[in-house]
């Protein structure tokens, strides 16, 4: 079985997103850019399952800028064992990524495609479940675990009650939780062997997909800023302090 | 008139709050309609209908639609909207997520995730980098599938309401997927999205047995909701559907007790609107203290107890 692993260039998680000045959005120059935290997590999972034996075979896919090139370099080194980058300098929104990744689906056939559920710039959290819809497969989203069991998958999901398991006959889609594994850090050995690794250069224009935006942003601004408020120095004083909001009595 | 779509979250035959805080953004969108697909859900469609501003509930009935499978419910979301409506509002829950980008899909149209305010027909509010940035809007999509954060919109009176109530055929099981089983934790206290009092426990706590020891009976007295960081859900302190943050649940109480967090960018990002917050935490440096309202510096493991008695 053939595994996609789609993935995503974002600022880098550690970076604080400074809103640009003009409303228009975050300021992604000279900032750190990593791959989308989830999707590191997606291809893990996708490495595990080929270590297993339950994969034969990762391909990871970027849509994106040239630099995109560097976060599928990345997965390469993890262990993925091809890529191919469908590069745009444009903005291109979930719905159009799910497009072009219906289009890789249809031509690569895997029996698997894992995302993550969401990337943490845009928190959209759609790609995944728009992608198995376009596709008429099941989706198994949010996934703290996942088990190949011959033509089907079980996947266990975090819900906001607790866990729920659903049984997907394969191909399906998995999209990824925070809590499905821990990914390795590539080995520099690994790193120097990505760099060989076959990686196809496409545009969406290959694929027939038109990525023009449905959405337009028209002002970023900053939140509401909350500010610190006073410290205390004991028990009573905390609760007297408690009592003035009127919550408790 | 444009109409709106709202999808119902129930469980075990009662309406989820989630779906209260939707029917109010839907109404400031146009008329409101209610989707309830389950299996036997004729009484959740009647309490869908006495939602004040509810004035019809479509009812897809059918054991293919018990367990919110997003493959069975979607197409039958799509339809409706397809035929009927201009809008699909889901709660931003769980449920709301896995559903809604798959009709998105269905219809063609690209979805506008967890908005926090409508401003026009076309254009809405959404928090992006982890609510570091609130961007607005707009959609040409001509119809629109919207997810909305719960804690920014009212709830919409339960009562009040006098919705007609129509069967809706059609649909059924799309043969992808089945339901297996679900661990979902039965708790006494109130749930996180909707509790008025929050207690929260981090890292700081050490393991699961002092969370528990330290973290439940100070929620008890004050019949909160509990909540932890995600530091302390990856460490196996508390369970995944306790946590608060960016990734977690995105939660706005009167008040919110954080009890050893520091404070973490993503924590911050499920927390910050509560009204009162209040940090209890030995490094009086922690970035929580930059958020809270009130701030004790110390040993939690003195001071807890102690305030869970004096309370």
């Amino acid at each position: 079985m053939k595994i996609l692993v789609p993935v995503k260039r974002v600022l880098d998680y550690n970076v604080k997103p400074r809103v640009k000045a003009d409303g228009t959005g975050v300021d992604l120059a000279n900032v750190k850019m990593s791959m989308n935290p989830f999707d590191e997590i997606a291809v893990e999972e996708a490495i595990r399952l080929k270590e297993k034996g339950a994969a034969t075979e990762i391909v990871a896919v970027s849509v994106g800028p040239a630099k995109a090139q560097e976060t599928l370099r990345t997965a390469l080194a993890m262990g993925a064992d091809r890529a191919i980058h469908v590069q745009t300098d444009d903005e291109v929104e979930p719905l159009a990524v799910a497009k072009i990744l219906k289009a890789i689906a249809d031509e690569e056939t895997p029996g698997l495609v894992i995302l993550g559920k969401q990337a943490i710039d845009d928190d959209s959290n759609q790609t995944g479940q728009m992608l198995a819809a376009l596709l008429n497969w099941g989706q198994g989203t949010f996934a703290s675990k996942v088990e190949v069991d011959g033509s089907s998958v079980n996947v266990t999901r975090e819900v906001d009650g607790g866990l729920e398991t659903v049984k997907l006959s394969t191909p399906a889609i998995v999209t990824t939780d925070l809590r499905l594994n821990e990914p390795r850090y590539a080995t520099l050995p690994n790193i120097m062997k990505a760099k060989s690794k076959p990686l196809a250069a496409k545009t969406p224009g290959d694929y027939g997909v038109d990525t023009a935006p449905r959405l337009t942003i028209t002002n970023v601004v900053e939140p509401a800023k909350r500010s610190a408020g006073i410290k205390v120095g004991s028990v009573d004083e905390l609760i007297a302090k408690i009592k003035e909001t009127g919550v408790i009595a | 008139m444009s109409v709106a779509l709202v999808l119902v979250e129930h469980e075990g035959g009662a309406i989820k709050d989630a779906t209260l805080s939707a029917v109010t953004a839907a109404s400031q969108l146009g008329e409101v309609h209610a989707l309830v697909a389950g299996q036997g859900v004729g009484a959740v469609a009647d309490a869908a209908a006495k939602i004040a501003g509810v004035t019809k509930v479509h009812v897809a009935d059918d054991a293919a639609y018990g367990h919110n499978l997003a493959e069975n419910v979607a197409p039958v979301a799509a339809a409706i909207v397809k035929d009927h409506c201009d809008y699909l509002v889901a709660p931003a829950t769980t449920t709301g997520k896995n559903i809604a980008p798959r009709v998105a899909a269905l219809l063609d149209v690209m979805q506008v995730s967890d908005i926090l305010s409508v401003e026009g027909p076309d254009t809405f509010t959404r928090p992006i980098y982890a609510g570091n940035a609130i961007a607005t809007v707009k959609s040409s999509d001509a119809k629109k599938v919207l997810t909305v954060r719960g804690t920014a919109f009212a709830k919409a009176p339960a009562e009040g309401g006098s919705g007609s109530v129509e069967a809706w055929s059609g649909g059924g099981d799309a043969g992808l997927s089945s339901f297996v089983g679900a661990e979902i934790a039965a708790s006494e206290r109130p749930e996180l999205t909707s509790a008025k009092i929050i207690v929260s426990g981090g890292r700081a706590l050490g393991s699961s047995e002092e969370f528990h020891r330290l973290i439940d009976p100070l929620a008890d007295r004050l019949g909160a909701g509990v909540g932890a960081s995600r530091a302390a859900v990856d460490a196996g302190y508390a369970p995944n559907d306790y946590q608060v943050g960016q990734t977690g649940k995105i939660v706005a109480p009167e008040l919110y007790v954080a009890i050893g967090i520091s404070g973490a960018i993503q924590h911050l990002a499920g927390m910050k609107d509560s009204k009162t917050i209040v940090a209890i935490n030995k490094d009086e440096d922690a970035p929580i203290f930059q958020v809270a309202d009130i701030g004790l510096v110390g040993d939690l493991f003195k001071l807890v107890p102690e305030l869970t008695e004096k309370l």
